[in-house]
């Protein structure tokens, strides 16, 4: 389902001098996978994600989601296939404060260029357990509940691939379990492929395939 | 969820920054709003006022003086005028082309403790004959009195008509009376004779509201209203000259027929006149006037009872008059009746609507000119004021647009959304200004009403006030283009490594 191949990327710094970040000769998951790519903090794991999610453009090499290549795409092409396709779960969550826990959902909606229920919004809050605190705003939430809306408003597009990175960072270790539980067993109930980024090996152990991010890139690490 | 209502979440989550320019932006709409209705509803007023009649007739000087003391009850009276020019219209050089004449004899008021309202001595005509605007039809409007009242009698002498405003502020109602003061807001009271009231007139939004209207015929017959003799023989002169010979001797025929009778001020009988009035004075105290007449200090509200008694009406060569409100018979007349009096010495006829016309133009509008640009500048400062605070906040929003993007926000998504946010935050400030610029209209209503006569209410609009909302609109989507813009160019991977 999802398909990198030869993706290179590199950054400019201000001296001119090229920085490359990735080069990924493959990687392939397949529908209704669970894997982690397990990587150092700094190593390129989030810009990985972002190039997956069309978010940063790539210098060579192709990625390609349900056979759309997503770098051929013009942005505003990437940004509708984003919308349909892809959900992204942030490490710091990224809720917008204005919102209430519904209307954060319901964001994820906006930008798709479809009619879609909004009670699916709902359902999907009932689902990770914030069914009593839809119009509660995220100040009003705690940690895990913030995380919780934030995998709801990935999800509600009903996408065929999860980018989730480092989503259990800011929670403390109590919570991180009832996190990485709920993502595996909503994407399960949704048929969606989860492809998760950490840093933390008690989360990668937890998953049936786990990558490693500086033997699949052959950038060298910075020391 | 809609743009709109991410951009009105984006407004209520800088609540304060929000509130306070678009507060700003609603001062100056309200400002905007009241120069233009109250310029609007003033001009429509102050037209509507000299409407009705062609030529106003009076001593030479400023027209423009004569127009405000005339129809506005502005300003001093030049001076007055010989008699016979009124008579001129009821039957004389001019009479053919006359549909209407009404003199008007100013100089005295009526004064409260807190006003003081001119006093207008005239003929009952100004009511039953001269209408004072127009309806939205475009039939004329004429003068109705409330309730239990009626327009005084060209017999009773001592009969008054009051405009809304005096008698609401000045507490008189239908069988009350009063004494005049000699002059404009003087101290000298005519307290031999008083008025009777006879009839209020209802509120017509005219400078008429706020004066009274007396009966000449009495009004002459107060003290220091008559011509020496001597002083009528220079005014017989005088207007042989204006006359011509032709007309010399057909004046001297009217003042010499009409100032032989005596006026039974109850029936309306004419009755031959005694000598008396040859005297000097011309005039002869009642015994029941006497009666009922009450020492008052100022213009003294007098106990209701009304006696207007008999009077020997002032000889015609004895009186003068202000000023002459002429309707023609027909508007070809307009150009020959107003060259011929102004080729004279000592009057002039002005057409009150061309002098208000110019007036609007070359005063009032230039000023309305300026505060309306002040008003725009307002809310100029006012839109910048939006511009600002948005901008202002982009910095910590790029993070919110950067989201945004990353859930499949197009650039141009994320550009329109701050765009709404500034055109609701105009929009919404520019309908609480309207609103708000009505309501200090409606507050400030009756003050400009007791003082001008002008009538203002929260429903008066301007139809420039068509123009605000789209204008806004147009502001709001320039001052939001620059934080629109950088909106647009929002780095999503750098936004959303910065949180």
């Amino acid at each position: 389902m999802l398909l990198l191949e030869n993706v290179k990327k590199a950054y400019y710094e201000p001296s001119g001098a090229r920085l490359p970040i990735l080069d990924i000769p493959c990687l392939e998951v397949a529908a209704t996978d669970q894997v982690v790519i397990r990587g150092q903090s700094g190593c390129g794991k989030t810009t990985l994600l972002h190039a997956i999610a069309g978010l940063t453009p790539i210098d060579a090499g192709s990625i390609q989601l349900r056979g759309v290549n997503i770098g051929r795409l013009p942005e505003a092409g990437r940004d509708r296939f984003r919308a349909r396709h892809i959900g992204y779960v942030f490490q710091t969550f990224n809720l917008l404060a204005g919102f209430t826990a519904l209307e954060n959902v319901l964001l994820g909606m906006t930008f798709i260029g479809q009619k879609k229920d909004p009670s699916r919004a709902q359902d999907l809050l009932a689902q990770v357990g914030l069914g009593h605190r839809l119009n509660h705003k995220p100040a009003a939430l705690s940690v895990g509940e913030q995380q919780r809306v934030a995998v709801a408003r990935a999800l509600v597009n009903k996408p065929d691939l999860l980018l989730a990175d480092e989503p259990t960072a800011n929670i403390d270790p109590a919570h991180q379990q009832q996190v990485i539980d709920l993502l595996r067993k909503v994407c399960l109930q949704e048929n969606v492929a989860l492809l998760l980024v950490t840093h933390a090996d008690v989360i990668s152990s937890q998953f049936p395939r786990v990558i490693d991010f500086a033997t699949m890139n052959q950038v060298p690490i910075p020391s | 969820m809609s743009f709109w209502k991410i951009a009105w979440r984006n407004i209520q989550q800088r609540a304060l920054a929000s509130s306070l320019t678009g507060l700003s932006m609603a001062l100056g709409v309200a400002a905007m709003i009241a120069v233009l209705v109250i310029h609007g509803v003033s001009v429509r007023q102050f037209e509507q006022d000299a409407e009705g009649y062609h030529l106003i007739v009076g001593a030479k000087g400023g027209k423009l003086q004569l127009v405000l003391n005339t129809v506005f009850h502005l300003s001093e009276p030049i001076e007055n005028i010989p008699y016979a020019y009124y008579k001129d219209f009821v039957d004389g050089r001019f009479a053919d082309f006359t549909e209407v004449a009404v003199p008007y004899c100013l100089g005295d008021s009526y004064t409260t403790d807190t006003d003081s309202f001119r006093i207008v001595g005239t003929h009952p005509d100004l009511f039953d004959k001269l209408p004072y605007g127009n309806h939205p039809d475009g039939s004329s409007k004429y003068y109705t009195f409330q309730n239990g009242g009626r327009n005084f009698h060209p017999d009773a002498f001592f009969e008054a008509v009051l405009g809304s405003v005096v008698a609401r502020r000045g507490g008189l109602r239908v069988g009350d009376r009063f004494h005049a003061t000699h002059g404009l807001g003087g101290e000298d009271v005519h307290d031999q004779n008083a008025f009777t009231v006879v009839g209020i007139l209802n509120p017509t939004g005219t400078a008429n509201d706020r004066a009274l209207f007396v009966n000449m015929e009495g009004f002459y017959l107060l003290g220091n209203h008559e011509l020496s003799h001597e002083q009528a023989t220079q005014r017989r002169q005088v207007m042989a000259t204006e006359h011509g010979a032709h007309l010399e001797h057909h004046t001297d025929t009217d003042l010499d027929t009409s100032a032989g009778h005596d006026v039974d001020a109850e029936d309306g009988t004419v009755t031959e006149q005694s000598s008396d009035h040859e005297n000097g004075t011309g005039v002869e105290q009642d015994a029941n006037a006497k009666q009922n007449e009450e020492p008052a200090a100022g213009s003294a509200l007098v106990a209701s009872a009304p006696n207007p008694g008999q009077r020997q009406s002032l000889p015609e060569d004895l009186r003068e008059v202000t000023s002459v409100l002429v309707r023609l018979a027909d508007d070809m007349y307009l150009g020959h009746v107003k060259d011929t009096i102004n080729e004279g010495q000592v009057a002039q006829a002005v057409a009150p609507t061309y002098e208000i016309t110019t007036l609007l133009d070359r005063i009032v509008g230039p000023i309305h000119a300026v505060l309306l640009v002040l008003t725009i500048l307002i809310v100029l400062v006012a839109g910048i004021s939006i511009l600002v605070s948005i901008y202002n906040s982009m910095n910590e929003r790029s993070h919110d647009i950067a989201v945004m993007r990353a859930l499949g926000a197009s650039r141009w998504a994320v550009m329109a959304i701050v765009l709404f946010e500034s055109i609701l935050l105009s929009v919404s400030s520019g309908l609480a200004g309207i609103v708000l610029g009505h309501a200090l209209i409606a507050i400030a209503g009756p003050h400009v009403e007791a003082r001008t006569g002008v009538v203002l209410h929260f429903f008066q609009f301007d139809t420039w006030e068509l123009v605000v909302i789209p204008s806004l609109i147009a502001l709001a989507s320039l001052v939001g283009l620059l934080p629109a813009i950088t909106a647009y160019r929002t780095d999503v991977a750098k936004s959303l490594g910065n949180s």
